[in-house]
């Protein structure tokens, strides 16, 4: 560990997603091995620590860059964005907190949507916000997601959806819950239509997007040592009433018990999600 | 306080109390004070139907959790006839949880599918207080199959606070089982009829809530996450529960407004456990009505009305 006056001079720089929140700072830390980071150099590595190879929290949009191939991209309804309703109000009225969100964040909620290429393969590809309101799906979130399957369903190309979020958007209460449903509709359609959906389980994917359109892929695959799970390990512990068991809804576990189908190194993202595609859609003339 | 009564129902308690205690004395002293007793009668009626006029959502939600409101069999065997109960989802165990099974509605062949709660406590143990764990939505799901492949309609009843948050669910797959359920539901070519008649709980609920008519009892909640567990995670405080209830609308006149529901069923004076045949008969004929109206599409028809029913779901703007 590094000394604390050497801390202090750090920029305040916090891990993970709410890098835009932060002073163009230099350094970066480790949220897992606490290691002091070149940014530039945790950058070229795509987030992953080079010390301990944990996985940073990314944002969405970042995640879509990572993902697709330089100048394919194309955004999806970029301009939807939520209402409040329900004039809903906890400590804070929802209409400040999205106000506050798109603030931090720069994107209008917690979902954004590229039609692009991977590896020269035509994609729709989608990336949960996680800073926007802990990725939490509401009404926009759920359209978006229709939107994006729409455009797989008309020009015939598969889906990919990196999941990262908290679940349901307690402040669209049950307009929220529905659209568990109706995401989970527009994934059966894909099915019908033998299109396939790719489904990224990245940390964490919890709660009502865990039990909807996540789990839903084809194929699942998550990052390595993610939180996946529908209950959150809180709630489960003070169910029953026990501690629980070490890795218990992380990746490997969840590897383990037969949920997903394997966990992929984000290094290796691009090139094993183009072939699994490429076989899946009988095409052999992918950029390797 | 009287353990029949809620608290915001102790002014009618008290009549009541006054009814008996004018009866007794009739009996006693041989004085005729029947006209006193229609009089408090009356009262007592108005009172009941002032006091359900004016529920709050969080009184509201305390009559759909009422230890005495009827539960899924309660309404199955005064609702169908031949009930015959099927067990397990084939992989691993019976969910008690919820129960299921085919019967026959005013003639007709029907799937049954409900949460179920248990009445003491070893009754609840039993049902696991209606929180369902993977292999009692995979038995769901079986029997929907099954009412699919020989062409019957599929009638939920949703009663529950939610999937189980347990270490050994969420080893089995909670989330996959709810997700596979809201995605056979969104395609299953029968007719599926839900009512909510008590507690509708988020995704433990939604598993199997998704249909072509979504109808609540009048004194049901339907919402995304119980008024505890909202109050806990958005105020820092469980006791903001009756806050939450207000702020999430969880009611039915509430979700009707806002398109979120399609019918309510509404309860006899003092609400459903103060009158379980009257309750199940009302059930009996919203369900009668509307599988004869879902009957007159073909399959195509119904499953396309079903889908752009789930995309209307929502509100936004796009500028």
């Amino acid at each position: 560990m590094s000394p604390s006056w050497f801390q202090n001079l750090l920029p305040s720089i916090r891990p993970d997603n709410k890098k835009k929140m932060m002073p163009e700072g230099v350094w970066d830390k480790c949220a897992k091995c606490g290691a002091v980071l070149y940014k530039a150099e945790v950058e070229r590595n795509l987030d992953v620590c080079p010390k301990c190879d944990h996985h940073l929290r990314i944002g969405a949009r970042k995640r879509l860059h990572y993902f697709l191939d330089k100048d394919s991209m194309q955004e999806i309804a970029k301009d939807l964005s939520p209402v409040d309703q329900l004039k809903f109000k906890d400590s804070k009225k929802y209409k400040d907190r999205i106000v506050a969100a798109q603030k931090v964040t720069e994107e209008k909620d917690a979902l954004i949507a590229m039609e692009g290429k991977v590896c020269n393969l035509s994609v729709v590809a989608v990336a949960f916000e996680f800073g926007f309101m802990g990725g939490s799906m509401g009404s926009v979130v759920g359209e978006k997601f229709i939107r994006a399957v729409n455009i797989c369903l008309d020009k015939h190309i598969p889906l990919v959806c990196f999941s990262a979020s908290g679940g349901a958007r307690m402040q669209e209460a049950l307009f929220s819950l529905m659209q568990m449903a109706k995401t989970s509709a527009g994934l059966a359609c894909l099915r019908e239509n033998r299109i396939p959906f790719i489904s990224v389980l990245t940390d964490p994917t919890m709660g009502g997007v865990s039990a909807s359109l996540a789990m839903l892929g084809d194929i699942n695959i998550a990052e390595p040592d993610a939180l996946i799970g529908f209950a959150g390990p809180k709630v489960i512990e003070q169910t029953v009433r026990e501690k629980l068991p070490k890795g218990f809804q992380r990746s490997e576990f969840l590897l383990e018990h037969g949920a997903i189908d394997l966990i992929i190194d984000r290094r290796n993202m691009r090139e094993k999600i183009a072939n699994i595609l490429s076989i899946l859609t009988h095409q052999d003339d992918y950029q390797r | 306080m009287s353990p029949d009564f809620l608290d915001f129902e102790q002014p009618i308690a008290e009549l009541e109390a006054k009814i008996g205690e004018l009866r007794h004395m009739e009996t006693d002293t041989s004085l005729n004070l029947s006209e006193e007793i229609v009089r408090l009668q009356e009262k007592s009626h108005e009172l009941r139907v002032e006091i359900f006029s004016q529920l709050t959502p969080w009184q509201v939600s305390r009559l759909a959790r009422h230890p005495k409101r009827p539960y899924s069999l309660d309404y199955i065997e005064r609702i169908f006839t031949d009930f015959e109960e099927l067990h397990g989802d084939r992989c691993y165990a019976d969910d008690a949880p919820i129960i299921g099974g085919i019967a026959r509605l005013e003639g007709q062949s029907v799937m049954v599918i409900g949460h179920q709660k248990g009445r003491d406590t070893r009754e609840n143990i039993h049902r696991n207080f209606a929180m369902p764990r993977p292999e009692g939505y995979r038995k769901a799901l079986r029997l929907m199959h099954l009412a699919e492949r020989f062409n019957i309609p599929v009638i939920t009843f949703i009663d529950t606070p939610g999937a189980y948050p347990g270490v050994g669910a969420e080893e089995r797959g909670q989330s996959e089982a709810i997700a596979r359920n809201l995605l056979e539901m969104t395609r299953l070519k029968v007719p599926i009829l839900c009512t909510v008649i008590g507690e509708g709980g988020s995704g433990g609920a939604l598993a199997i809530g998704v249909g072509d008519r979504v109808m609540m009892l009048q004194y049901s909640t339907y919402s995304v996450i119980s008024p505890e567990g909202c109050a806990t995670i958005l105020w820092k405080s469980a006791d903001k529960a009756e806050d939450a209830a207000e702020a999430m609308g969880l009611t039915s006149d509430r979700l009707l407004e806002l398109g979120l529901i399609d019918e309510i069923i509404t309860e006899p004076v003092g609400a459903a456990h103060r009158n379980y045949d009257e309750m199940a008969s009302r059930i009996k004929k919203a369900l009668v009505d509307n599988l004869f109206h879902l009957q007159k599409f073909n399959t195509d028809d119904l499953l396309t009305q079903r889908y752009q029913r789930l995309m209307e779901y929502g509100h936004f703007t796009e500028s």
